[in-house]
């Protein structure tokens, strides 16, 4: 299942959905959104994403990690959209023979979505709002 | 030639628009697209040397050469996950 979306993300049924007969694991990575980002209080979060090039990508990273890593079956899905405290902004879910595989092609998953896809989230304040840039920086325009 | 060009996040807004088109020189490239696009819309110039090209949906390199019917976007830095 790889899939962008507008709704709440149903956490359970990701897992599921990578549930394997031949797998002896299933590691999952929960993105959640904080109450608080360069000292500030966050009020929710917003997501965009060039859709189609977007999940290209998520396809091309699940081939990549399940070719590297012979892992079973892998599913991401991603938030579009008003994301309120707490909720789930993406979920990673990957099921391989042994945990070993799992953990690192989830690592390699999240860690590659954040380098490389085009989604981008703004964060919403009290006094104002701003786009997230890379790696905990920020990028104010002018 | 006429290029159409998707615009993202804090590229949108600062253009107003999520998709214009631009005239350019037949045979313009990736780069040539961005200072015109920079010049045109002076509020992008300070997110300039930030900005990614992808052309039918793939990153290309500044000298790569445009042409009419390609799916054109500008790429801010990602920020997903």
């Amino acid at each position: 299942m790889i899939a962008i979306v507008p709704d709440p993300i149903n956490v359970l049924q990701v897992v599921e959905s990578v549930i394997d007969p031949a797998a002896g694991a299933i590691d999952i990575f929960i993105g959640t959104s904080r109450n608080i980002s360069h000292g500030k209080k966050v009020l929710y979060l917003e997501y965009e994403a060039y859709l189609p090039m977007a999940t290209e990508f998520l396809d091309r990273i699940a081939a990549t990690a399940s070719e590297r890593w012979g892992t079973r079956k892998i599913s991401i899905v991603h938030r579009t959209g008003r994301v309120g405290l707490g909720e789930s902004s993406v979920v990673v879910a990957v099921s391989a023979a042994h945990r070993r595989e799992a953990f690192e092609a989830c690592r390699y998953i999240i860690d590659t979505l954040k380098e490389d896809v085009p989604i981008w989230k703004k964060e919403h304040f009290e006094d104002g709002e701003v786009w997230a840039g890379r790696e905990g920086s920020t990028i104010t325009p002018e | 030639m006429r290029i159409q060009v998707k615009l993202f996040a804090m590229a949108r807004e600062e253009v107003g628009s999520s998709e214009l088109s631009l005239e350019l020189p037949p045979g313009s490239t990736a780069q040539a697209m961005l200072e015109i696009l920079c010049a045109s819309y002076p509020r992008l110039k300070p997110l300039h040397k930030h900005l990614r090209i992808a052309v039918n949906r793939e990153f290309v390199k500044p000298d790569w050469q445009l042409s009419e019917q390609d799916e054109v976007a500008v790429i801010p830095p990602v920020s997903g996950g």
